[in-house]
């Protein structure tokens, strides 16, 4: 029995670092840049906080700088889609003019699986300093019912 | 333009040392992405500010320091049940010399992104010098 714990250990703090690692946010720092670069992280622009009251999910992506017709979001049972591009400085712009290039910059896509149902036909959403609010009603089979005990 | 090390506002003297003696009571600061480029009339700044509203920004440039300060705001309805981020305020300095214009400078807040367009000061623009050729 020891022996399986130690194996059970180890996959556990692999799973750990794994998530660590996940969680790294890349869009701060020297790592600003990395954000639309292929590979691992490309697939984690927007960052997204989730909400959740009764009714409905809230999802708020930090996207900076995007021009809101860039921008498509679309449904799909639990699963929600935000895509767009961020535009950096004019392409004018020859490379030797920069001083600084720090702010990341490219097209994105990212896929957040919600834990319930939505209703996708009543999908609002909403972009104001840059950050994309976007309103998701839970579809009728994913509301709690009330579900009334009788007395016999 | 040259980076200021100066590293939080605490520091810069704009608060009062009481203010550092409260425990966790500082507010948390981190600089802002910038671009910054040259154009023929004087520097262009882009920096990302998300969740910063005009009212907010607070942009200035004293003693050949241009100091960009913004509080990041943002009102989600409902119980966080996944998070990825903190909005943090913003805080940067720079150095820009005198050749800047500091009376002249224009920003612009948009979608999140603050440009501030700095312009060259007359003085320290390039001459034209005609040559006589005889």
């Amino acid at each position: 029995m020891a022996q399986a714990d130690t194996f059970q250990d180890i996959d556990a703090l692999h799973r750990e670092i794994d998530r660590a690692f996940e969680n790294l946010v890349p869009f701060t720092g020297p790592f600003a840049r990395m954000a639309f670069l292929p590979g691992r992280l490309a697939r984690g622009y927007p960052l997204v906080n989730v909400h959740e009251d009764k009714d409905r999910l809230y999802v708020e992506a930090m996207a900076p700088g995007v021009d809101p017709a860039s921008m498509n979001i679309s449904v799909v049972h639990n699963t929600l889609t935000i895509s767009g591009e961020k535009k950096g400085a004019p392409d004018e712009i020859k490379p030797e003019a920069f001083h600084r290039e720090e702010r990341a910059r490219g097209k994105f896509v990212r896929t957040i699986t919600l834990p319930v149902e939505i209703d996708d036909a009543k999908v609002g959403a909403e972009y104001t300093n840059g950050l994309l609010l976007i309103e998701l009603p839970k579809s009728e089979r994913a509301k709690p019912k009330q579900i009334n005990v009788r007395v016999s | 333009m040259a980076e200021k090390t100066v590293p939080t506002p605490a520091t810069t003297g704009s608060r009062s040392s009481n203010d550092m003696e409260v425990t966790r009571a500082q507010e948390h600061h981190v600089p802002p992405p910038v671009d910054i480029y040259e154009t023929r009339d004087g520097l262009i700044l882009l920096a990302d500010l998300p969740g910063v509203s005009k009212e907010n920004l607070e942009v200035h440039v004293d003693d050949e320091t241009l100091t960009i300060q913004a509080k990041a705001q943002h009102k989600v309805p409902g119980q966080p049940i996944y998070r990825e981020y903190e909005l943090s305020n913003f805080f940067r300095q720079f150095e820009v010399g005198d050749q800047i214009d500091a009376e002249d400078i224009k920003a612009e807040l948009k979608y999140g992104v603050l440009k501030l367009e700095l312009p060259i000061a007359q003085s320290a623009k390039p001459k034209k010098v005609e040559v006589k050729v005889n």
